[in-house]
């Protein structure tokens, strides 16, 4: 795969009144062509930073990012503005101009660029067809829901021609139904344009909607970075699971707790594995949490189970590793 | 008091107090809208940090505001010879009246720009917009309605300044007021000039709020 975006040894130190503050440190990851990327990470974990970096809103303390083989660090005034309009980005309280109508906060980045007004109004009708919201050009921002309002964002972003977009916590200010259309939205955009996405949340179920890769950043650094599966079915790190796991912190409170946590895919979801582990051992488990979710069109679910202390409960994890489910301890003690 | 001469001067005083009002707002916003644009985007958080540019201009704004606007009147009068040829009248006033509005102006062009959202100014930012966009285009064009409002009220501040005009034999209403009504014991003819002065600060203030309400699309 072709890299558009390397982020190399990036580092930001803001000064505050108190001295430095670091809010990043020393991040590298390199980004696809045409692919879904995600990072990931708690608030206050420099995702908003890191995002900026990107396109140079803020400018790295140390490191360089390098777009499309030209190091944007190294740029002029002049030529960073015209890398930007490849580079578009939407933002969590969408940003819209609140007093141009939806018609003329699409023809935004056209007018920026030099495009005749009347070429900007077609290409901005149409591309408010392509998020549904033709027959609110002339609406203006106030008189839309949320959701409305962030497709116009997604429209005025696609009237710049992007290559790469940035999504800063793009679905955080929408309720769960909207934003399973936004990030519909995305994925046919990044699909029919070819256009890489960048998203940055802070809910891991909008990574496993739409991202093929991830990176976890965890106070200014880069804990853990792979593929969406991967890090779904066995995160490394503490943060990682912090993020992933659902119910992480009730997790933490059920004491003298043997914890494990198993996820599973279409493939080993048709088994009755937790029914046939209690008959086979004749001992009871519980089942802390369970969930499914569709991803990508295929079901991945994970569960959290409190198993018997003991050797039995040892066995009853062989057992479950062989019925080749992701299988991770969580807390092993007794007290 | 009701003499055909006395109408005809209280007629003249109004337009010439509308003369000044108006020519005095209209280059104090040209010399106060650049310094309140300046001063929006030198500061620290602005889209061109410049410290040093933002504490002259800030430190000049605030050393003209705080000299009394009679004080300022007498102090300028050599730059009104310069510019005007002469000291007193109508068109003499407008120069003191200029300087005195205009880091008033910048003040409240700055409070009306810095509010406009930053993360508006990001995402024009994000679309490659240069400064003169940003200011253009986001900010002059998102703050309109606050802006309207604040030409409104530097617009009524200026008559009230005008007026004081008057005590140096700056023209207008306001000198009639003093002549007639201060010096020679009219007080009827000091109303009525009040009256008239009342009257125009209602209307400035009912058009440009209606004005900014009709422009503003923020409510639904």
């Amino acid at each position: 795969m072709e890299p558009i975006i390397q982020v190399e040894h990036v580092s930001k130190t803001f000064q505050s009144t108190t001295g430095p503050v670091s809010a990043l440190n020393d991040v590298s990851f390199t980004i696809d062509k045409g692919e879904i990327f995600g990072i990931i990470g708690l608030s206050g974990a420099g995702k908003s930073t890191l995002v900026r970096c990107l396109n140079l809103l803020e400018r790295p303390t140390q490191g360089d990012v390098i777009v499309n083989g030209s190091n944007l660090c190294a740029m002029t005034e002049k030529q960073l503005r015209e890398s930007r309009r490849k580079i578009g980005m939407i933002f969590q309280h969408f940003n819209l101009l609140m007093q141009r109508n939806v018609l003329d906060n699409v023809c935004f980045p056209m007018e920026i660029a030099g495009v005749s007004r009347r070429k900007a109004r077609e290409r901005a009708l149409e591309l408010l067809r392509t998020v549904g919201l033709e027959d609110k050009a002339r609406s203006y921002p106030v008189q839309l829901s949320g959701g409305q309002k962030q497709r116009v964002a997604i429209a005025r972003v696609l009237a710049g021609d992007p290559e790469i977009l940035l999504c800063d916590e793009a679905t955080s200010a929408l309720d769960p139904q909207t934003t399973k259309s936004i990030l519909e939205l995305l994925q046919n955009i990044n699909r029919t344009y070819g256009i890489t996405i960048v998203v940055i949340t802070h809910e891991m179920s909008v990574i496993q909607q739409i991202c093929n890769r991830v990176v976890v950043l965890d106070h200014g650094e880069l804990a853990e970075s792979g593929t969406v599966e991967a890090l779904f079915r066995a995160p490394k790190t503490e943060a990682a699971r912090r993020l992933i796991i659902t119910g992480m912190e009730q997790v933490e409170q059920m004491k003298g707790a043997r914890l494990i946590r198993l996820t599973f895919d279409n493939h080993s979801s048709f088994e009755p594995v937790i029914g046939n582990l209690v008959l086979q051992y004749k001992t009871p488990v519980n089942i802390m949490y369970a969930n499914t979710r569709d991803v990508g069109g295929m079901a991945q679910g994970e569960m959290i189970l409190q198993l018997p202390d003991g050797e039995i409960g040892d066995r009853m994890i062989d057992y479950l590793r062989e019925k080749s489910l992701g299988v991770e301890v969580l807390k092993d003690y007794v007290e | 008091m009701w003499s055909k001469d006395m109408i005809m001067m209280l007629v003249e005083g109004t337009g010439d107090t509308l003369y000044m009002t108006l020519m005095s707002t209209l280059f104090g916003y040209i010399l106060g809208l650049p310094m309140g644009i300046i001063l929006t985007i030198t500061d620290k958080d602005g889209i061109r940090p410049h410290a040093a540019v933002y504490k002259v201009l800030d430190f000049i704004v605030n050393l003209v505001r705080s000299i009394p606007f009679l004080i300022l009147l007498i102090l300028v009068i050599p730059l009104t010879r310069a510019i005007v040829g002469k000291s007193y009248g109508s068109t003499a006033t407008i120069v003191p009246l200029v300087i005195a509005a205009a880091p008033f102006i910048a003040r409240m062009v700055e409070s009306s720009l810095k509010e406009v959202d930053k993360g508006v100014i990001e995402a024009a930012q994000s679309m490659g917009a240069g400064t003169f966009t940003i200011i253009w285009k986001v900010l002059l064009a998102e703050a309109r309605t606050s802006l309207l409002v604040g030409v409104t009220i530097a617009t009524g501040t200026i008559l009230g300044y005008s007026a004081m005009a008057g005590t140096v034999g700056g023209g207008g209403l306001g000198d009639i007021a003093i002549r007639y009504g201060y010096y020679r014991y009219q007080s009827d003819v000091m109303i009525v000039t009040i009256v008239i002065l009342v009257v125009l600060v209602q209307i400035l203030q009912g058009l440009g709020m209606m004005i900014s309400k009709k422009i503003d699309r923020r409510r639904a």
